[in-house]
C-alpha cells in the first residue's frame, strides 16, 4: 500500500540545517520533516568546537575580517557574495540560538564567550582572533538539542525514520521543477508519496566513502545521490576536508578547539612541527594545511608510535581545570577509545575524512541550480549537502555550524515564501513511487553473491589509499578503476534480510549505491583538477593554478551513467586571489 | 588495488591480541515468530573493539538480518543504547575488554519500551515523555537585542543536565518505569531540570506543576540505576532530587 501526503514544504533531514529550516518554514506554512534518523541522532551533534561570529565580545572583530578569512581559508574558491552573507548573518545566527536557550559558555560580564579557531584572524591575517562562540566542546550537541527543543515548542511535524529515496520532478517548457518526494518507512517497509510545493534537502555529507572518517555510519550522501541520479549537477565534489586531529586508527574527531585552547602538535622528535609550515599562526593554520603537514611528517619518517604512523596532540601543558571546563568530551574520547590520559599523556592523532565542501549547487537563497544559472523551482538545499559555496576548497573550522544556521534559516524562509506564491503541481505520474518500489524489490529479491559490507570496505580502502590528503593522477586512476569494478559487482549485491520491518540490511545496500556514485564523482572531478587548492592536493600539480582552475567543478550524470564535467566561474567581490600563507 | 605496507594513521599498537568473542543476542522478528529467542555468534575481535564493532561483524559477515540502530559510533548521538551483560550501555562506548569477553556477552534491547525487531524498540513513548515537560526555554517580555546575560556560575548550575543525548539508557533502567506505564521516567525529569535551573528561564512553575503530577517526580524511588546507566555521566538521581527539593520549597 502506498500512502499519499500533501505539504507545502517537505524538508528532508533533521540535523542542524533541516531543523533550522523547519523552524522558519513551519511557522509560515504547512511543513513536514522527513528524516532517516530520529532528529537528535544527526551528526550536527558531533560538532564540537564552536560557531564563529564577529560578536567582538572579548576583543575587536568585525564581519568583514570573518568574510576575508573564509575566502582565504577556502583558497579563493569561495563565492564571495555568499561568504559575506554568512559572516554578516553570523552575528544574528548566534544571538538567535542564545535566545532559543542555547547554553553558551560565558565571559566575566555574562556575555557569550569566544575562543580562537583555525584560520580565523584579526585584520586579514595579523594574528589569531577569538571569534568562536562555544559551549565547552559540545557546541554541535547543544545546537542540535536546542533546535529540536524549539521544534517541539513550535509543533514541527516529523516523520521519523522515513528514508527519502526519490525526488519527484516535472519537466515542461520552462525546464525542470519539483513537486514531491518518495519515502520508504523503515519501521514498516511502506512507501509514502509526498506531494509538495517545495522540497529542502538537508541530508548532510558522505564521509562514509572513506574508511578513516569522523562521520557517522549513516552519512552516506543520500540527498546528493538522489539529485545526482536525476541528472542534476553536483559542485566541487573533489574538495573533501580531512580534519587533522582524528583519534589515530579510529578517526573519531578531536576538536580543533584543543589547539584553540593551546594544544600543540608534535612529531616523533617532540618538535612543534607546525612552526615550519605556518610560522605566524602555527597549530591554528587551516585544516588542509595542518592535515598535509601531519601526513608529510609521517611520510618523512617523523611519525610516532611503533609504526611511525601518527603524530601527537599535546595538551599536557594545559591546566587540568581548563581541560575539564573547555574540552571534557574529547579528552573522554581519548580515555575511552585509546586508553590515553590527556592530562599527562600526548594523544595519537592522524587526519580523518571530515567534511564535503561540495554538494548540490545553490544560490544564496538556498535555491538549487540545474546548471550554472538556472534555479530549479521548488528545490532547496542547505548545510553539508549543499554547495553555496561558502567553503570553497577548504572549510574553516566552525563555519559548518554557521552554514547550517544561516543557510538553513534562509532555505526555510525562501521555500515557505515560494510555497505561498505558487499552487501545488499535482503528481500526474501513474506510479510516482515506481522507481523506488522497483529498486527496493529488486534489491530485496535479488539472489546475487556479492555482500554489501565487502564492497563498502573495498571502496573505503581504495578511497583512503588513493584519494585522501595526497593525490596523484596515478592514484586517482587506480581509485576510479577500483570504483568501476565495485559498481559492476554492486549489480549482483543481495541482502539476507528479506523482510519489510526495519530492514537495515536493505537500507545499507541502498546507501552503498549512493556512496559508489558519489565516490566516482569525487574521483572524476579530482582527476580533472590538475592543480592543488585547499583540501585537494595533487602531488603531480603541487601549486594553485588560478589561470586554469579558478572555477567551480560542475559534474553531471549522463544517460549512460558516466560523469560529464563542466565549470562555473567563482563569484568575486572584494578580494583578489593572493598566495595563501599563515 | 595498491596496498600500503604500513598504513599511515594506524591505531596505536597496544599489547592486544585478537580473540574470539561469543555474542549472545536476544532476537525478535514478528514477521517470522512472535517469540523472542537467544542466538549466539562467534566473531574475532580486538579487546579494544567496541561492542558495536562486534555487532557489525555479526551483521556484515554472519547474519544480515540482525537489526539495531546506530549512527555516530562514538557516544554522542544516542542511537545504540542496549542492555549489555544486563546493564544499559551504549554499544559504541563499551569496549569488549570491559565486559568480560572470555564469557559470552549478552545483548538485549533496552527494557520498558515495546520491542519492534531485535534490538530496536519503539522510542515514541520515551520522546512523548520528554515533550510533555516543555523542554524549551520559556521567557516573557521583549527579547533583548543582544544576548541575555548569564554569569558562568549560573551557566554551570545546569551544565550536567545539558549533556543528555536522549538515548533512554536511564529511563529504561528504572524499575518504576518498567512496572508503571505512566511514569515520565528519569530522562524527562533531566530534560526539565536543564530548564528549571537555567537562570534565563521563566517557565519553572509550569514545569514543576507537570512534574508534581502523580506520575511525575514523586514516583522516583532513588535506586540510582539511572545514574549508573547514563553514558554521559550525568548525575541523574541527583537531578531528580533537586527537582523534588524545588517542589518542596515552592510549597
Amino acid at each position: 500500500m502506498v500512502q499519499h501526503h500533501k505539504y507545502d514544504v517537505v524538508i528532508v533531514g533533521a540535523g542542524g540545517a533541516g531543523m533550522r529550516a523547519a523552524l522558519e518554514s513551519g511557522q509560515r506554512t504547512r511543513t513536514a520533516v522527513l528524516t532517516k534518523l530520529y532528529p537528535t541522532r544527526s551528526h550536527t551533534g558531533a560538532a564540537q568546537g564552536g560557531m564563529c561570529a564577529a560578536l567582538a565580545n572579548v576583543e575587536e572583530d568585525n564581519w568583514e575580517w570573518h568574510t576575508f578569512d573564509t575566502v582565504k581559508g577556502g583558497d579563493y574558491l569561495v563565492d564571495q557574495d555568499a561568504a559575506e552573507v554568512m559572516a554578516k548573518e553570523a552575528i544574528d545566527a548566534v544571538l538567535d540560538l542564545e535566545k532559543m536557550g542555547l547554553p553558551f559558555n560565558r565571559t566575566d560580564e555574562g556575555k557569550i564567550d569566544q575562543r580562537r579557531f583555525g584560520g580565523h584572524t584579526r585584520n586579514h591575517g595579523e594574528a589569531a582572533v577569538r571569534r568562536s562562540c562555544f559551549a565547552a566542546d559540545r557546541t554541535g550537541h547543544m545546537i542540535l538539542q536546542t533546535l529540536y527543543q524549539q521544534c517541539i515548542k513550535h509543533g514541527v511535524e516529523f516523520y521519523n525514520e522515513f528514508y527519502v529515496l526519490d525526488l519527484l520532478t516535472v519537466e515542461d517548457k520552462g525546464g525542470v521543477s519539483v513537486n514531491g518526494v518518495v519515502a520508504y518507512e523503515l519501521a514498516t517497509g511502506e512507501i509514502h508519496v509526498f506531494n509538495a510545493k517545495a522540497v529542502i534537502f538537508a541530508t548532510g555529507g558522505f564521509g562514509k566513502v572513506f574508511r578513516t572518517t569522523s562521520n557517522a555510519h549513516t552519512l552516506t550522501g543520500d540527498g546528493m545521490g538522489i539529485v545526482w541520479r536525476k541528472g542534476l549537477p553536483l559542485e566541487d565534489m573533489e574538495f573533501f576536508q580531512f580534519h587533522p586531529t582524528g583519534l589515530a586508527g579510529l578517526g573519531v574527531l578531536l576538536s580543533e578547539a584543543a589547539r584553540g585552547e593551546g594544544g600543540i602538535l608534535r612529531n616523533s622528535e617532540n618538535e612543534r612541527f607546525m612552526e615550519r609550515y605556518a610560522p605566524t599562526i602555527k597549530d591554528l593554520a587551516p585544516r588542509d594545511m595542518v592535515a598535509r603537514a601531519m601526513a608529510n611528517e609521517v611520510r618523512e619518517g617523523r611519525g610516532s608510535g611503533p609504526d611511525k604512523a601518527y603524530v601527537y596532540l599535546d595538551l599536557t601543558h594545559l591546566p587540568k581545570e581548563q581541560i575539564d571546563a573547555k574540552l571534557p568530551d574529547i579528552t573522554e574520547f581519548a580515555r575511552t577509545y585509546l586508553g590515553v590520559e590527556p592530562y599527562t599523556e600526548m594523544i595519537p592523532v592522524f587526519p580523518t575524512a571530515h567534511y564535503a565542501m561540495g554538494g548540490i549547487p545553490t544560490n544564496i537563497k538556498g535555491e538549487a541550480l540545474a546548471d550554472n544559472h538556472t534555479v530549479i523551482p521548488g528545490l532547496y538545499a542547505a548545510g553539508e549537502v549543499a554547495c553555496v559555496s561558502v567553503h570553497g576548497a577548504n572549510r574553516l573550522g566552525t563555519n559548518s555550524l554557521l552554514d547550517i544556521n544561516v543557510f538553513g534559516r534562509r532555505a526555510g524562509i525562501y521555500a515557505a515564501e515560494y510555497a505561498a506564491s505558487t499552487d501545488f503541481d499535482d503528481i500526474v505520474e501513474e506510479r510516482p513511487e515506481g522507481r523506488v518500489v522497483d529498486m527496493i524489490e529488486h534489491m530485496r529479491d535479488a539472489g546475487g553473491s556479492e555482500r554489501v559490507a565487502a564492497i563498502r570496505q573495498e571502496l573505503q580502502a581504495t578511497m583512503d589509499i588513493n584519494a585522501q590528503v595526497y593525490r596523484t593522477e596515478g592514484s586517482l586512476k587506480q581509485a576510479l578503476a577500483d570504483i568501476e569494478g565495485l559498481k559492476a559487482r554492486y549489480v549482483n549485491v543481495s541482502v539476507q534480510d528479506k523482510g519489510k520491518r526495519f530492514n537495515t540490511d536493505l537500507l545499507e545496500a541502498i546507501e552503498l549505491g549512493f556512496l559508489l556514485d558519489l565516490a566516482e564523482v569525487l574521483v572524476v572531478s579530482a582527476l580533472a583538477r590538475n592543480e592543488s587548492r585547499g583540501g585537494h592536493f595533487r602531488e603531480d600539480y603541487p601549486t594553485r593554478d588560478d589561470v586554469n582552475f579558478m572555477r567551480h567543478t560542475m559534474a553531471y550524470r549522463q544517460e549512460d551513467g558516466t560523469v560529464r564535467l563542466d565549470y562555473k566561474p567563482v563569484i568575486e567581490t572584494r578580494y583578489k586571489p593572493m598566495e595563501r600563507k599563515y | 588495488m595498491s596496498t600500503a605496507t604500513t598504513e599511515a594513521g594506524a591505531a596505536p599498537a597496544t599489547s592486544t591480541t585478537t580473540m574470539t568473542v561469543t555474542v549472545k543476542i536476544l532476537r525478535y522478528n514478528p514477521e517470522v515468530s512472535e517469540e523472542q529467542h537467544w542466538e549466539s555468534y562467534q566473531v574475532t575481535a580486538e579487546p579494544t573493539d567496541r561492542v558495536l564493532d562486534a555487532l557489525h561483524k555479526v551483521k556484515w559477515d554472519l547474519d544480515g538480518s540482525l537489526t539495531f540502530r546506530r549512527s555516530c559510533a562514538h557516544g554522542v548521538c544516542g542511537s545504540d543504547a542496549m542492555r549489555i551483560n544486563g546493564k544499559n550501555r551504549l554499544a559504541c562506548k563499551t569496549l569488549l575488554k570491559d565486559v568480560n569477553p572470555s564469557e559470552p556477552i549478552t545483548v538485549e534491547p533496552i527494557k520498558g519500551l515495546p520491542v519492534l525487531k531485535d534490538l530496536v524498540v519503539d522510542m515514541e513513548p520515551f520522546f512523548a515523555a520528554y515533550r510533555s515537560v516543555m523542554p524549551f526555554l520559556i521567557t516573557t517580555g521583549n527579547e533583548p537585542t543582544r544576548e541575555r546575560l548569564q554569569s558562568q556560575k549560573d551557566r554551570d548550575r545546569f551544565d550536567d543536565t545539558t549533556k543528555c543525548i536522549l538515548c533512554a539508557a536511564c529511563t529504561t533502567s528504572c524499575p518504576v518505569y518498567w512496572t508503571d506505564g505512566q511514569y515520565f521516567g528519569p530522562q524527562a525529569i533531566v530534560g526539565a531540570h536543564r530548564f528549571i535551573f537555567d537562570s534565563r528561564d521563566e517557565g519553572t512553575d509550569q514545569r514543576l506543576e507537570i512534574l508534581n503530577d502523580q506520575e511525575g517526580v514523586w514516583r522516583c524511588r532513588t535506586t540510582f540505576n539511572c545514574t549508573e546507566a547514563c553514558p554521559r555521566g550525568i548525575e541523574v538521581t541527583k537531578a531528580i532530587q533537586e527537582v523534588k527539593r524545588a517542589l518542596i520549597f515552592r510549597r
